[in-house]
């Protein structure tokens, strides 16, 4: 290359420009949360409100909120929403679809509104293929009331109902939701996955496009089961307690995906 | 290296550092200082200028409050610059 032809070319050199990578997503809510510090609530809100958002159904969803930590999730989520009785959440959202079937409706749970007081709506809910999407929060612990013992506390977890750890013989086992609703012919997606870390964070993502895709494309009821923690009343610091669900949460919770059908397993091949 | 720049929404953030742990770079710090909440919010050195925009913090955030930019070049660079 000539000098001159080199001059040229080097006037065309432009600045960089900036690109925007990550912006909070628009159905979010400008309210702050009441979450504890590094509770990955906010993590699972965040990523509902981006699948919100890249699926353009802002306008058409509907949240049931739950009792529990997330009783106040219709004040994050700038959709429309409504407030259920404890652990009735699938059902309202029964009749919110049944009348009006346009909408997009999804129920936020966590483990003591859906494993424990709830369980009989959400397999009923199933049962009937309502197509609705559930998405569940597994911290394996009472998180409002003070940390007490859940369904889902695994064997030997100290909390301050079992003072010294759950014992099996006398509390049972833990509840494994995602294989328990996956055995039901109604369910179109059952699948679990973790928010521990960024790659899992990222699955957890794409599972969650999933089961509002099952929903749009009314294959029936769709639930999404998310491994979390708990930081407060798990007595860790939010990095420790992250670590603490990877080591002890994902041995008895396995990930996986527990029941996909047929029409989804195309889409995404496809993709 | 792609060269980055993320804007936190300092009144949000609850300084729990998952953040700083996904950082791969580790250009994330806490302040010395609190905001309105009470919390120390995280801060990026930009001395080094070391952020690569990858939005590993953004993905770990549980307040969404990190905005990530990314430098992307309009042009190739010629080789003879690049050589240098």
């Amino acid at each position: 290359m000539t000098a001159l032809a080199f001059q040229r070319s080097e006037k065309k050199i432009l600045k960089p420009i900036e690109k925007l990578v990550y912006e909070r997503p628009h159905s979010l809510d400008e309210n702050h949360t009441h979450y504890c510090p590094g509770c990955t609530h906010g993590i699972a809100h965040r990523l509902i409100a981006e699948v919100l958002d890249e699926l353009g159904l802002q306008e058409k969803a509907i949240l049931v909120a739950p009792v529990g930590c997330a009783v106040l999730a219709y004040n994050y989520f700038d959709v429309d929403g409504a407030e259920a009785a404890h652990g009735r959440a699938p059902a309202m959202a029964t009749g919110l679809k049944r009348v009006n079937p346009d909408s997009v409706v999804f129920t936020y749970q966590g483990d003591g509104d859906l494993a424990s007081i709830g369980i009989a709506e959400v397999i009923h809910t199933a049962v009937r293929g309502e197509n609705i999407t559930v998405i569940f929060i597994n911290n394996a612990i009472y998180g409002m009331t003070g940390g007490q013992m859940a369904p889902t506390t695994i064997p030997g977890q100290v909390t301050t109902s079992s003072p010294n750890g759950r014992d099996t013989a006398q509390t049972g086992y833990p509840m494994q939701i995602a294989e328990l609703l996956s055995g039901l012919p109604g369910t179109a997606y059952s699948v679990r996955r973790s928010l521990h870390d960024t790659r899992h964070i990222i699955q957890a993502k794409k599972a969650i496009r999933t089961a509002f895709e099952a929903q749009l494309q009314e294959l029936g009821f769709s639930i999404v089961e998310l491994l979390s923690s708990c930081p407060t009343n798990w007595g860790m610091t939010p990095i420790k307690a992250l670590d603490w669900a990877r080591d002890n949460m994902i041995p008895q919770y396995p990930l996986g995906d527990y029941k996909v059908v047929d029409e989804l397993k195309k889409k995404r091949r496809n993709r | 290296m792609a060269k980055g720049r993320i804007v936190i929404d300092v009144e949000r953030c609850k300084g729990c550092e998952l953040c700083r742990d996904a950082c791969p770079q580790d250009v994330l710090m806490l302040s010395d200082k609190f905001n309105n909440k009470g919390y120390r919010p995280v801060f990026l050195l930009e001395h080094d200028n070391e952020c690569t925009g990858c939005a590993l913090c953004a993905i770990a955030c549980p307040d969404a409050c990190i905005t990530v930019y990314r430098q992307v070049p309009q042009r190739r660079l010629h080789p003879a610059q690049t050589a240098v």
